[in-house]
């Protein structure tokens, strides 16, 4: 059974300036070897969305995902809450925009949990005791409290999961992003992964093929391919359209 | 699949266990200099080293022998040095023919070869305990704070950090391999040398470029989070009076044997 949410309004469309989160305005990126990984991308997310980003794998999803917080530089503008992204305030937006990759094995990559954790809020320079609030705080929200000492490679894919998205909470962002997060977990972690995310009072961007998950917990999704969004709007009414869906490879949960 | 195999860290309450990690490094250290600076055949000073040894060991609780047993690694390198049997100076005590070479073992080159291989095999033991009684993490965080260059200690820590993933990687290489070395009905397997050194050449090949397009990801989820170059981190530890006490005893030990070693 699907879950209903209570949203109302279609959040794209409240014109209210002051809750944009992420404004991505007509964004073009080719790759070095020429590739045109994105055409002209717009998009739109106010504060407290949760959305879903989904499309056949190379239709641009990551590479979008990787301009939020400057990692790629196409051309075009982004936007985080108000503020344009530039060279100078890159640190401060990446302190904002919280960017889960997708195999946790590149996300956590110190020795053990609480360093992982820590390694966010220590290169913001807050002080010591923060960074151990923090840290406590980030690992309380995913569960993960009795986790703080353990060797990274000690833990299951699941674990690993969770941690990663700790490592970004950690930095208390504006706005979370996952890049298909729940990939690769079997039915028990991936139940629990959409639970966290479901009591996740945060606005989020996730990538993702499951569209079984898209269905449970976003209100809204958007379709990408070859570089473009194709769709953007209510998870019901999309996931409906079938000739959309088959349009881009995509299948009804 | 998972591989652990590196890791020789043994979970225990011990006396050495809980000792600040920097002691622990810093005796280690200290003991192996000594333990090179030991003048050849001082047998004395040998025995009182190894006593040493077996105090930590006791202290540890892992058991007297538990480093003895795993000390045998470091043979091969210590045979390294067998050529000092036959190119020091001295009375010769013995003679013998290799294909082409007349070898002959002198009195000077067997005292220094059997002092090596003590010296050797006690600092190893040493180091290995260092590892069985410290988890690695609080061992770079030791280095770092003992000043060893941020570079050293990063690069140490990204490579434990990913030695297990890169091991699992080529278990997966390995696996693939195999599983479609398959051999027609009478037919031997695989084919020749040559072709054999190819695969070989590409699975290396393919395992470098997986790395290298991982370090990649790994930079860019630094970068997300605030990395600019410098590592920060912060120190679990704190020295106890104990500590400071441990340290000083086991130093002057130390250094009582380099007294007896050179009487």
């Amino acid at each position: 059974m699907p879950i209903t949410h209570a949203h109302t309004i279609f959040p794209a469309q409240k014109n209210d300036d002051d809750a944009l989160c992420v404004q991505v305005r007509d964004l073009n990126f080719s790759y070095p070897d020429g590739h045109m990984a994105l055409a002209g991308v717009s998009i739109k997310l106010c504060d407290g969305d949760k959305v879903a980003l989904v499309g056949p794998n190379g239709a641009g999803k990551s590479t979008l995902m990787l301009h939020l917080n400057g990692i790629l530089g196409g051309h075009g503008e982004v936007e985080i809450k108000g503020q344009r992204l530039t060279r100078d305030n890159l640190p401060a937006i990446r302190a904002m925009v919280g960017l889960v990759f997708q195999n946790p094995d590149d996300q956590l990559f110190s020795p053990t949990v609480f360093e992982d954790v820590a390694f966010g809020p220590l290169h913001m320079g807050l002080p010591e005791d923060e960074v151990r609030a923090r840290v406590d705080a980030a690992l309380e929200a995913v569960r993960m409290s009795s986790y703080k000492d353990r060797l990274s490679h000690h833990l299951s894919v699941g674990e690993k999961k969770r941690i990663a998205i700790a490592t970004v909470l950690s930095m208390n962002p504006s706005i979370l992003i996952l890049d298909e997060p729940s990939a690769g977990l079997d039915p028990r972690a991936r139940r629990t992964l959409i639970n966290l995310l479901r009591e996740l009072p945060i606005t989020m961007l996730v990538s993702t093929h499951d569209m079984t998950l898209v269905q449970e917990l976003f209100p809204r999704t958007i379709v990408m391919d070859e570089g473009r969004v194709v769709a953007d709007g209510l998870t019901s009414e999309i996931l409906e359209d079938e000739k959309l869906l088959t349009a881009h490879g995509l299948e009804k949960p | 699949m998972h591989f652990d195999a590196f890791d020789r860290y043994h979970e225990k309450e011990s006396f050495i266990h809980h000792l600040d990690p920097r002691v622990k490094a810093v005796v280690t250290i200290v003991f192996i200099v000594s333990n090179a600076l030991l003048p050849d055949g001082a047998w004395t000073a040998f025995i009182f080293a190894w006593l040493f040894l077996l105090l930590a060991n006791a202290l540890s609780r892992l058991g007297i022998t538990y480093t003895i047993k795993r000390s045998l690694i470091a043979l091969p390198f210590a045979l390294i040095a067998v050529t000092i049997l036959f190119s020091m100076p001295g009375e010769p005590i013995a003679s013998f023919k290799l294909l082409m070479w007349n070898l002959t073992v002198t009195d000077t080159g067997f005292l220094r070869f059997v002092s090596i291989l003590i010296r050797s095999w006690l600092s190893v033991q040493l180091a290995i305990l260092l590892v069985a009684t410290t988890r690695f993490p609080d061992l770079i965080h030791a280095f770092e704070h003992l000043r060893v260059p941020a570079i050293l200690t990063t690069i140490i820590a990204f490579l434990y950090r990913y030695l297990f993933v890169l091991t699992d990687e080529v278990l997966r290489l390995l696996r693939a391999r195999e599983s479609r070395s398959a051999a027609s009905a009478g037919k031997r397997s695989g084919g020749g040398v040559l072709w054999r050194a190819k695969v070989a050449g590409n699975m290396a090949g393919q395992l470098f470029l997986r790395s290298y397009e991982r370090s990649d990801r790994i930079y860019n989820a630094m970068l997300s989070r605030g990395y600019t170059g410098h590592l920060y981190t912060l120190n679990p530890h704190e020295m106890k009076p104990r500590d400071y006490f441990v340290t000083a005893f086991a130093i002057a030990i130390i250094f009582i044997v380099q007294i007896i070693g050179r009487l």
